[in-house]
């Protein structure tokens, strides 16, 4: 067993269920999307992305191509959600909830990719 | 690119992950903590504010406690973030800077960079393996006519002794092994304006692995080599190089031809000489006589075999004959620097004396010590440094041979006019009369200065408007194109020294024999003239000038006036 694998894995599906978790619920009504969630979302993401640097081969560069687009797709809702916080009088209403959310969505397709390609990589190992 | 992006992911991983970690836990802390609104109330602080907060804190940039003061639990969380964020930054950042020294990091950049300058050459170039004297002096001569070169040099220094050497051209210079294929690669051996390949490492090994290597890269590709032993040359030829040099044997058939025929050596001379430099003097060695030989390494052998061809009497004087091997007689034990081992070997009668061991300084005394005993002494030395020439300039030698300058001339004049390396083959089949004629036509050609040598390409590029004659069918001569474009009675201080029509090779072809499209011409004169001719090839009007002496209507209007002035003309006497 590779403990770097491990390590490795582990953050990529966490990424995804955190994502799934925050993703669930009502589109529009901010009760159902804690901020906490979207924060701890956006760090395991983070540390997904990082942790696929370096990898030579044409899977690596595909994980990190997913890892980048959930990474964008999250950072943009968080921007929203601290523009609509703070910067306008209307705060987070559930509009801006509904495109954060649809944005965390979108998050979590890449997020699935990755899961699905890390899948298929063990798959193809065979060891 | 991909091997700098992978270096600087690998290395940055762990600081980021750091960087993450510590940014987060400064910022769970910062929302978890109750902080005060503007009247004093208690109210959560919200993750943008942490991370506007941390963001500061931890890059010292210290705005202050926003968006409100803070309680006295957050500044007690703030005492301790601010360590670790802090130690983790710098951290960080130091890991960064330590990547951009590093030296790896450092050689993947320049190795990039060179790979894209080497990519975007639009030029042709040649690949030098080994910038050492010879590969020095091969590049400046090609960068001197305008070609362009490519260098692989193993040793740093040389290659940033390359960078500061004042090159006409730019040259871009890998420090890398050209053993690798990889490297040879990297240089640009399989691009596609890559002439040729021009092995000069002084490891014979070296030099046969990179013919081999150009070969099965680029099969079409020109190889030439530099080697030292025959065994070595025997392999070389094996895999198809090119061209094999081997200074010494060079040298010495060099100086067989110029005891037997001296105008032959002096044309050579003179063609394959740096434009724009005084002339030489012939020499003339003694073709009677006895020669002593001082050193029987590779230069003594090759000298002996190429100068007992001559039928001369020779003597040897060699210091470690055990180690040398030696011919069966005329052998003097010693190293020759002393009156004693010379008169030995009877210096006083001889008429020629060659210097040639590998130690410049033993080479040296030598000649002063037997120019004392022999003042009428034909010297040829052989200079193993290049930094010693000011010394072998006064030491009064006739003939000075430095292998390395040898090779690079004899590369330089196969890679820039390979048809001028034909036309030497030719001319060294000739009578010496034939050689001494073409001597004095050249030298009344120009004052006493090196003779410009170039080739002319009769193509649609270089030659558009004699291409466009032949194609009509108008026969152009080789006369008319030395005709001055400026007043056609003259003609060019130009000689063609050759002509290759359809792969036959015709020398000192005659005036009147008519130029085709496809032609290669080697020509030899002054360098204006060069330019004259190409005026003359590319401009139509200038070729009908030199072929008529018509200076017609150039212009569309003018075209057009001139003919209805002639139609006129037909018709006017037709109403009469």
């Amino acid at each position: 067993m590779n403990p770097e694998k491990v390590v490795f894995g582990f953050f990529i599906v966490l990424a995804l269920t955190l994502n799934f978790g925050f993703f669930i619920g009502e589109i529009d009504n901010p009760e159902h999307h804690h901020a906490w969630e979207l924060f701890a979302v956006v760090l395991v993401n983070l540390i997904a992305t990082v942790l696929k640097f370096g990898d030579r081969t044409h899977m690596g560069a595909l994980l990190l191509a997913t890892s980048l687009v959930a990474i964008l797709q999250l950072v943009t809702a968080s921007l929203i959600w601290a523009i609509a916080a703070h910067a306008t009088t209307g705060g987070v209403t559930s509009s801006v909830t509904a495109s954060i959310v649809s944005l965390s969505g979108g998050a979590m397709i890449a997020n699935v990719i990755s899961v699905v390609l890390l899948v298929i990589e063990t798959y193809t190992l065979r060891r | 690119m991909d091997n700098i992006v992978y270096l600087i992911m690998r290395r940055m991983r762990v600081p980021l992950l750091l960087l993450i970690g510590v940014y987060a836990v400064a910022m769970a802390g910062m929302v978890l903590i109750p902080a005060r609104d503007a009247a004093g109330d208690p109210v959560p602080m919200s993750f943008f504010h942490a991370f506007y907060f941390v963001s500061y804190m931890s890059t010292t940039i210290g705005f202050g406690e926003l968006p409100n003061e803070f309680t006295d639990a957050q500044r007690i969380w703030v005492a301790f973030c601010v360590f670790a964020t802090v130690a983790v930054w710098v951290y960080a950042v130091g890991t960064l800077i330590a990547l951009l020294q590093d030296s790896t990091f450092q050689r993947a950049i320049t190795e990039r960079r060179f790979r894209k300058r080497v990519r975007r050459l639009r030029d042709p170039f040649y690949l030098v393996c080994g910038y050492g004297q010879t590969g020095g002096a091969l590049v400046r001569s090609l960068t001197d006519r305008h070609d362009h070169a490519v260098v692989i040099d193993i040793d740093p220094e040389r290659v940033n002794l390359l960078k500061l050497d004042d090159q006409r051209e730019y040259v871009p210079a890998l420090c890398a092994d050209a053993c690798q294929p990889a490297n040879l690669e990297a240089a640009g051996l399989q691009h596609a304006l890559c002439k040729g390949v021009v092995a000069l490492t002084n490891v014979n090994e070296v030099n046969l692995q990179i013919a081999i290597a150009a070969k099965l890269m680029h099969p079409r590709i020109k190889v030439i080599c530099r080697a030292d032993s025959h065994e070595i040359e025997a392999n070389m030829a094996s895999v198809g190089t090119d061209h094999i040099y081997d200074p010494f044997d060079t040298f010495a058939l060099d100086m067989a031809i110029a005891i037997q025929a001296p105008c032959l050596t002096l044309l050579g001379d003179w063609l394959s000489g740096v434009e724009g430099e005084p002339l030489g003097e012939p020499i003339y060695p003694p073709s009677k006589g006895r020669w002593v030989l001082c050193g029987y390494g590779r230069f003594g052998k090759a000298m002996y075999r190429y100068l007992s061809e001559q039928d001369l009497a020779l003597t040897v004087i060699e210091a470690l004959p055990h180690k040398t091997g030696v011919p069966k007689e005329g052998v003097v034990h010693g190293r020759g620097t002393e009156a004693v081992t010379l008169e030995q070997a009877g210096i006083q009668d001889a008429v020629g004396l060659v210097a040639g061991t590998d130690n410049d300084a033993d080479n040296l005394s030598i000649i002063m010590t037997a120019l004392e005993l022999n003042p009428d002494l034909f010297v040829v030395a052989r200079e193993n440094h290049l930094h010693n020439q000011i010394l072998f300039d006064r030491v009064g030698a006739k003939v000075v041979m430095l292998p390395s300058r040898i090779i690079a001339e004899r590369i330089r004049v196969r890679l820039g006019t390979p048809l001028l390396a034909e036309f030497l083959t030719f001319a060294r089949y000739q009578e010496d009369n034939w050689a001494c004629e073409l001597v004095s036509r050249i030298a009344a050609l120009v004052d006493d200065e090196a003779p410009h040598v170039w080739e002319v390409r009769v193509d649609e590029v270089d030659a558009p408007a004699l291409c466009d004659e032949d194609r009509r069918g108008t026969a152009v001569t080789i006369a008319q194109l030395l005709c001055d474009p400026r007043a056609r009675e003259r003609s060019l201080p130009v000689i063609v020294l050759m002509r290759l029509h359809n792969d036959a090779r015709r020398p000192l072809p005659e005036g009147a024999e008519r130029i085709r499209t496809g032609d290669r011409l080697l020509c030899c004169g002054r360098a204006e003239a060069s330019r004259c001719m190409t005026w003359t090839m590319r401009n139509p009007w200038v070729l009908r000038y030199v072929r008529t002496g018509e200076t017609g209507p150039d212009g569309g209007v003018w075209r057009w006036l001139a003919r209805r002035r002639e139609q006129a003309h037909k018709a006017a006497p037709a109403k009469r």
